[in-house]
């Protein structure tokens, strides 16, 4: 394990139903500054809806969410605060298709954090020029391929400086030649100490970039460990068996 | 040339009949296209409520639209006024009434699927960024619902133009119209009268659409996505 900072994001007996179901059942986790921990469970396991709760795009009926020791959410800190210091990829990149790159890594900045837009600028294409896309700015996204879209995208939730990012399967929907360039990026992020929380389903990835493993079953964290023990000797028997489907020999 | 009849359109005033028709025609269009598409906006965005109750009442006055022929709804209003009333209503009136109810029908099918294929990530993608729900629609919502509105809107226009021309049975003097009682006044010495006059119809009808859908074309090949 690393060694401990500041907690910046800490989860507390989280519950959601959805249409009567429970998606979440009382989850609690923790996550530290500077630490990337991966989330990984079968589908349907809530990995999810456990990040759209920390960002408030879902909304959750039991337990609490603090980031930065402020409790999120009604009568807490405004979401619309919140989620200017946490940034979340999806796994649609879903970049806004009637804008070129440029303004989509722009909108953010300038019109919630009302930057000044030559500020903006310059930083979004130093980032753009570290996932190596400096020269597609001036393209609509219908000119891009799934690997770049979901660089971008990245990009753009980077431009608002986060604190702590969040994805959401962000490689699940990518050819898989265009797997590596995403994942290539986020490795580069992780290794400069961003805080990251990620939900993916590419094993190998998770070993090279994690510190922590999560792993999610029926709404509940069910083992949670240093990544590298983790992949050696998982704990559980629902883990083991959910990594052997992973391995073919 | 002498008998080839064109000179029925070179009387000044056949031609001033003409344009006065085309101006009854260019009036209801124009006077139903701007009550469709203000009273379209509103019913089309009532159109996208999650309310099965609400919805099927909308879809119901839609489809009274698209089922039953707009001449068959000019008679239903012209001549059932008559009967409930005692008098008739103006045709011109019934017209703009009639026009707007289809037009405000077909226009706010529009703006509903307009506005509801507009995939929910791309407000939530908006929503994490921070945007307050005002932004959201400002700078992500808004200007994509519009960008697939416009070009079928557009369409929606002319062919509500277009079908102006069925105002004549309930006895309003439109240039098709006018053009029949030209026909009909030179019947005897220019047989030929019909041809030209239905040409120069053909011509002015082409002339009000053509344009109008080339720039629809030309939005949709700008904005496409």
């Amino acid at each position: 394990m690393k060694i401990q900072t500041e907690r910046i994001l800490e989860i507390e007996g989280l519950k959601k139903v959805y249409d009567g179901k429970p998606v979440l059942n009382g989850v609690d986790l923790t996550i530290h500054r500077g630490e990337v921990a991966v989330v990984i469970g079968p589908s349907g396991c809530g990995k999810t809806t456990l990040l759209k709760c920390i960002n408030g795009l879902e909304t959750h009926q039991e337990g609490v969410v603090r980031f930065g020791g402020k409790i999120l959410g009604d009568g807490g800190l405004k979401w619309t605060l919140a989620r200017q210091k946490i940034g979340m990829v999806f796994q649609s990149y879903d970049l806004f298709p009637h804008m070129t790159v440029m303004d989509n890594v722009m909108l953010g900045p300038v019109q919630v954090q009302k930057r000044p837009a030559a500020e903006v600028r310059e930083q979004a294409l130093e980032l753009l020029e570290r996932v190596g896309l400096s020269d597609r700015q001036k393209d609509f996204p219908r000119q891009l391929s799934g690997g770049q879209k979901q660089r971008i995208a990245i990009v753009r939730a980077l431009c608002m400086n986060p604190e702590l990012m969040l994805f959401d399967e962000v490689t699940a929907s990518l050819d898989p030649e265009m797997v590596r360039e995403v994942l290539d990026v986020m490795l580069g992020l992780a290794r400069q100490g961003m805080t990251m929380l990620i939900v993916t389903h590419e094993m190998e990835f998770a070993k090279a970039a994690a510190d922590r493993v999560i792993f999610m079953d029926e709404g509940v964290i069910t083992e949670e460990s240093e990544a590298r023990e983790f992949f050696k000797s998982p704990r559980t028997e629902r883990a083991k068996r959910f990594l052997n489907t992973f391995y073919f020999d | 040339m002498q008998n080839s009849g064109f000179d029925v359109l070179l009387s000044l005033n056949n031609m001033r009949r003409l344009m006065q028709g085309l101006g009854v025609t260019l009036e209801i269009a124009l006077i139903s296209v701007m009550i469709s598409i203000f009273l379209g906006v509103v019913y089309g965005l009532i159109m996208t409520t999650k309310n099965r109750a609400v919805y099927g009442l909308c879809r119901l006055y839609l489809e009274a639209f698209r089922i039953i022929p707009i001449l068959v709804w000019l008679f239903l209003l012209f001549f059932g006024s008559a009967l409930a009333f005692g008098s008739d209503l103006d045709g011109l009136l019934v017209s703009v009434i009639v026009f707007s109810m289809w037009g405000t029908a077909e226009m706010g099918d529009i703006v509903r699927g307009a506005v509801q294929s507009i995939p929910i990530h791309q407000r939530q993608s908006a929503e994490a960024l921070g945007l307050r729900r005002i932004q959201v629609y400002r700078h992500v919502i808004i200007p994509q619902a519009v960008r697939r509105f416009v070009p079928a809107a557009i369409n929606l226009v002319t062919r509500m133009i277009k079908t102006t021309s069925l105002v004549v049975f309930v006895g309003v003097t439109e240039i098709l119209r006018v053009g029949k009682q030209i026909i009909e006044f030179n019947m005897m010495k220019n047989p030929m009268a019909s041809f030209w006059i239905y040409a120069f119809i053909f011509i002015i009808y082409f002339i009000l659409c053509y344009p109008i859908s080339k720039f629809s074309k030309r939005l949709e090949a700008k904005w496409e996505c």
